[in-house]
């Protein structure tokens, strides 16, 4: 929250509309959320002139007040109201908290042209029973009648509330820096607050002695101060706290969140007296202890920045301060640091202790030195003006900061080209002069120093470009289309198969899904078909997101059930999904599922259920439209979660490139089966290009046989056994029908055998010669026997 | 002989007119035109005639067997139509009944926006490329301008797989590296890179631990900030729309500088303020910038020589928008009632 009373301290705000400034400033790149005013209309102080019991209640008064212009008569209710007194008063339209509109109208007969306040009834104060006894606010002014009472209520301020990105947290989160970002808009100068103070002629050498034994504390200084009175803080610093959204609790302790507001840089204010005569500042050790300010016993480690007096953590540095040390209402004398601490540090302390402190935020983004020494100055002013502190002379200094200068060099060019506008050497001089960059401009070029309080600044040309770039306003950039030469994109790598694969299996029917990657370790135990380690997260979110999947059948038996629960009859999904293992080997996968009806309509008289053949068809589909024709087959083999009778695992060229299969009936009683083929083995393989084939022109030959088999001897035995046997006038070979237990444990399977040969018409007697070849090697080689011969 | 003819003839038109089914034009066919017919016989007369006659008769009686074959063949086709046409009166069908399902599937309603973010970006010469989603974070963050213990580290809550080196990717930056690593510095680049980026979320309607993203970058020379406003105008309209205005805001990312947030007027109430935009009028789309110098240099391009513009956009905050779906899990739930309208082309 900034508050814009406190900006009008650094930077003329002179008739600007609020508002409108909050856009501008949104515009030039700091979010401003939202923008509240606590401003109460109609709201006026009052005077009591006569005050009188109303005849029709026994606490009722009327009164008649002067407020301003007129004089009005009010019934009020409050026991403290009389005559004489100057009040607030919310006039006919005003709206206090609680959307409770003032409205003139009668109270038990009596006219009432208003309210007379008390603080609570406009939010200043909390409603408790105490205030509510106090009654309305009697005020102690010398402001005439009439006067806007929110001037004295502290309730005419201006709030921006701030989205600041990141980077400029720092520069932006303060008073004073967010001033800056204000003058640079309107093209104003910054004033910094008044910090001349006293110093008496005791040192603070001769009590105090720091060192620094750490990298990460570059730069640490010190004053202290003595004499100190703890009281109430000033209503202004009380006003502008509450409007920051911090609490006032006294002075001193309101003074160092003051400064941190105004300057960004936090401060801390150790009882000098329970400190000691040295500060060591230094690396924590492992396990050392320390109470904090909220009573929390802290465990800490070697990563954390300790301040101590030698012997003892007195302050977790940058987060928060030892409860031995605390500044409470007996303080008298008090050593105040200004420090900055490695950002990195903070952050992981803060974390790790779970105090994400107004201090711990800041110091967690980084700060710039700049203010380091301004923000002690300010602190001593203001001790010395509110808390009557004395202020000894003489700063402990320890300062390891390099302060090398950030200096970008650049052209205009350089900055039209980026942002693609055409600004003069003069633009940029009156852009840099806004944003009160220090430049020189020589040769053409630009030399720019960077401000110190702007740590979010690379010294590159493109760091200078995007702030001039955001006064320039990106709003008043043309549209234009890069200067490329004309192609298409392509589909680079795995992804053109990927594309096809996935259009494929839309076309055949099946619905994409997309699953998650991560999965629990029970899922990641089932269809470990290969021999896969997993990755387990070392920090996962849950235990079921934990596991880096390897196959991604579970997650779709998962999308199965969410829509069988959903009444989804006719089941087909698939999905394409990168799987890693424990050597971090990636492969791409096709998973299939599919249950119920492939092709049917709803008043049945089709029904082509979704069973292992119509799985086996799809895969078949997809492999022969990818250019696998008559290089895959499929070996029964043993899986697990699938049923062991009906699955099997599919080779490519010999090589295993997958598994399909029904869902074992103890993993889902349903009939479901499921399919994974390897992408990645697939894109690897190379594919002949396509080619015409002519027809034959001459007739062929047709025979049917069939033979009897044992049950347990699958078709595909007996179809190569045929094939080797046709030679080369056999051109196919398909199954056209099954008899089951012809005999016992026989089966019989008929097959269709067509004969051709492209150059010439087959006689009879060629063809019967080989067919008989055929039965007889079938008879011998496969233990079969041939039917109705 | 004459008279037999003309005799004959009529006497068969006067059976053909008499008729009343396909067999008796059938039987009366085999009854004249046979073998032993009328008019065969006729024909076995002419034996007894001049040369002359011969020819004359001969040309007659053909003339005869044609048209009484016409005849027939006329009666013939009439009862063969009259058949078939009692045949297709008693086949009807209800074609009001329901069609049998022609099984196509639906792609995943990610897929199917980065499908058409895809279209216009590889119709301007972007190439469409995939990267790693376990990834070294080398190229997920340090050659990305985002050193360890940088705070936008902590803003991209990042799953570790092994220490700080290996991690689930928390945005689809790493391509965008590997592809100027890959391209050695001194060619230009147009890609996009859609794919799964995951990050420390716990799950909820707006809330996802494993999410998409489409980024892409262009690296060229004299390109600028303008030319990514241009860029942005074009997919903004594709996708929501040709009335669609466009905006950039000043924002932050470590790897982009400057950089912007991308706005689209707001397509549901036309820039006056609604729920969807929350009063503001306009909705943002994506955050871009033109490729930081530190990170052209990490990856081999000469910052001085070479220019260059970076977008992403959540594929999930896109569909979000332009479907009107109101929770991130849809996504990944794949309800099929849900879905299947998906399959369908917006052209």
């Amino acid at each position: 929250m900034i508050s814009l009373n406190w900006v009008k301290d650094y930077v003329d705000l002179e008739n600007e509309n609020l508002q409108e400034l909050a856009v501008k400033v949104t515009k030039a790149g700091v979010n401003i959320e939202k923008v509240v005013t606590n401003h109460i209309d109609h709201l006026v102080i009052g005077e009591v002139l006569e005050c009188v019991d109303h005849p029709d209640s026994d606490h009722l008064h009327i009164c008649k007040v002067n407020v301003g212009e007129k004089v009005v008569q009010i019934v009020c209710g409050a026991s403290n109201v009389r005559a004489g007194i100057k009040v607030i008063v919310a006039l006919p339209g005003a709206i206090l908290p609680g959307d409770f509109e003032i409205k003139a109208g009668k109270i038990r007969g009596e006219e009432s042209n208003g309210m007379i306040c008390a603080l609570f009834e406009l939010g200043v104060e909390e409603k408790t029973e105490e205030n509510y006894a106090r009654g309305i606010e009697e005020l102690d002014t010398d402001l005439e009648p009439g006067t806007d009472a929110n001037l004295i209520l502290g309730t005419d301020d201006t709030l921006y509330e701030l989205d600041v990105h990141k980077h400029r947290n720092n520069d932006c989160y303060y008073h004073i820096g967010f001033a800056y970002e204000i003058a640079c808009i309107l093209n104003k100068k910054v004033h910094l607050p008044e910090a001349g103070y006293k110093e008496m002629k005791e040192n603070i050498k001769d009590y105090m002695h720091i060192q620094v034994d750490t990298d990460a504390c570059p730069y640490y200084t010190a004053k202290m101060v003595k004499d100190v009175e703890i009281k109430e803080s000033p209503e202004f610093i009380k006003k502008r706290l509450i409007a920051a959204g911090m609490r006032p609790i006294n002075n001193v302790v309101d003074i160092s969140n003051y400064v941190m507001l105004e300057y960004g840089q936090p401060l801390h204010f150790f009882d000098k007296d329970k400190l000691g005569d040295q500060i060591l500042v230094r690396d924590a050790l492992e396990n050392e202890e320390i109470v904090t300010l909220d009573g929390v016993k802290r465990n800490l480690k070697n990563s954390d920045i300790v301040i101590t007096d030698t012997k003892k953590p007195v302050c977790v540095a940058g987060v928060m301060g030892g409860e031995n040390t605390e500044v409470d209402e007996n303080t008298k004398t008090i050593l105040i640091e200004s420090a900055i601490f490695d950002a990195v540090h903070i952050r992981y302390t803060a974390a790790r202790l779970d105090l994400r402190s107004e201090a711990s935020i800041r110091y967690g983004k980084g700060l710039s030195y700049e203010y380091t020494d301004a923000a002690l100055d300010r602190a001593c002013y203001l001790l010395e003006k509110y808390a009557g502190a004395k202020v000894l002379s003489g700063t402990l200094k320890h300062d390891k900061v390099d302060k090398t200068d950030k200096i970008v060099t650049f052209k205009t060019s350089e900055v039209n080209t980026l942002l693609g506008i055409t600004l003069t050497d003069d633009d940029v001089k009156t852009e840099l002069e806004r944003l009160d960059f220090p430049y020189e401009f020589k040769k053409n070029e630009f030399i720019v120093t960077i401000p110190k309080r702007r740590l979010d600044i690379d010294p590159n040309v493109n760091d200078i470009a995007e702030e001039i770039g955001r006064l320039y306003g990106y709003h008043n950039l043309v549209s234009t289309l890069p200067v490329v030469p004309t192609r298409r994109g392509v589909y680079v790598g795995d992804v053109k198969i990927r594309k096809e694969i996935s259009k494929r299996l839309r076309v055949l029917g099946l619905n994409e899904t997309k699953t998650y990657t991560l999965t629990s370790p029970e899922m990641a135990k089932t269809f470990r078909y290969e021999e896969k380690e997993q990755i387990t997260l070392p920090n996962p979110m849950s235990i079921d997101k934990s596991v880096v999947r390897t196959s991604l059948i579970p997650s779709l038996i998962n999308v199965y059930d969410y829509n069988k629960a959903r009444n989804v009859k006719d089941i087909l999904l698939y999905e394409i999904a990168k799987t890693y293992d424990k050597n971090y080997q990636e492969e791409s996968k096709v998973a299939l599922l599919i249950k119920g009806a492939y092709l049917t309509n709803t008043w049945g008289n089709i029904n082509v259920p979704a069973d292992f053949y119509t799985l086996k068809g799809i895969i078949e589909n997809l492999l022969d439209y990818l250019g696998f024709k008559n290089r895959y087959t499929f070996k029964k083999a043993i899986l697990p979660e699938l049923h062991p009778g009906m699955s099997a695992k599919i080779l490519l060229d010999r090589e295993e490139i997958g598994v399909i299969g029904r869902v074992h009936p103890s993993t889902k009683k349903d009939e479901i089966y499921v399919a994974e083929l390897s992408m990645t083995k697939l894109y690897e393989r190379q594919v002949k290009p396509l080619k015409f084939k002519e027809a034959s022109k001459f007739p062929g030959m047709v025979k049917d046989v069939a033979f009897i088999i044992p049950e347990d001897v699958e078709s595909e035995v007996i179809k190569n056994q045929i094939k080797k046997s046709g030679g080369r006038l056999l051109e196919s070979c398909e199954v056209f029908d099954i008899y089951p237990q012809i005999e016992e444990g026989k089966k019989s399977l008929a097959f269709k055998l067509s004969f051709q040969d492209p150059t010439r018409t087959l006689e009879d007697k060629e063809v019967l010669e080989v067919f008989h070849k055929i039965i007889d090697q079938v008879e011998k080689n496969c233990n079969a026997k041939v039917r109705d011969k | 002989m004459k008279e037999k003819m003309n005799a004959l003839k009529v006497e068969i038109e006067e059976k053909l007119g008499s008729v009343t089914t396909k067999k008796e034009v059938i039987d009366l066919k085999n009854n004249y035109l046979s073998k032993k017919g009328p008019i065969s016989e006729l024909s076995g007369m002419m034996r007894e005639l001049s040369n002359e006659e011969k020819r004359e008769f001969g040309k007659s009686l053909n003339e005869l067997k044609t048209e009484v074959n016409r005849l027939i063949q006329e009666k013939l086709t009439y009862y063969e139509e009259e058949e078939l046409n009692k045949k297709l009166a008693s086949e009807q069908i209800d074609i009001t009944l329901p069609a049998t399902k022609i099984p196509v599937g639906a792609p995943n309603i990610l897929e199917h926006i980065v499908e058409e973010v895809e279209e216009v970006f590889m119709s301007m010469g972007y190439d469409v490329v995939d990267g790693p989603e376990v990834e070294e974070d080398k190229y997920n963050f340090e050659l990305l301008n985002i050193p360890k213990g940088h705070p936008a580290r902590d803003a991209q809550d990042t799953f570790y797989i092994e220490d700080e080196n290996i991690l689930l990717r928390s945005q689809t930056s790493p391509v965008q590296a590997r592809t100027m690593l890959a391209a050695g510095g001194n060619k230009p680049i147009r890609m996009i890179c859609p794919g799964k980026t995951y990050r420390r979320d716990a799950d909820d309607a707006t809330h996802s631990h494993q999410f998409m993203q489409i980024e892409g970058l262009l690296v060229d020379k004299n390109i600028s900030l303008s030319d990514l406003k241009g860029t942005f105008d074009v997919i903004a309209k594709k996708l929501f729309g040709e009335d669609i205005e466009t905006r950039f805001r000043p924002s932050y990312y470590q790897f982009t500088e400057p950089s912007v947030e991308t706005d689209i007027s707001c397509f549901a109430c036309k820039g006056h303020g609604c729920s969807l935009c929350k009063n503001t009028g306009w909705i943002t789309v994506s955050g871009a910038g033109m490729v930081h110098p530190n990170v052209l240099k990490n990856c081999g391009y000469d910052p001085k020589e070479w220019t260059g513009f970076a977008f992403g956009f959540g594929a999930e905050r896109l569909a979000m928008l332009k479907y009107g779906i109101h929770d991130i899990r849809t996504f990944y739930q794949t309800d099929l009632r849900e879905s299947s309208v998906f399959d369908r082309k917006e052209v």
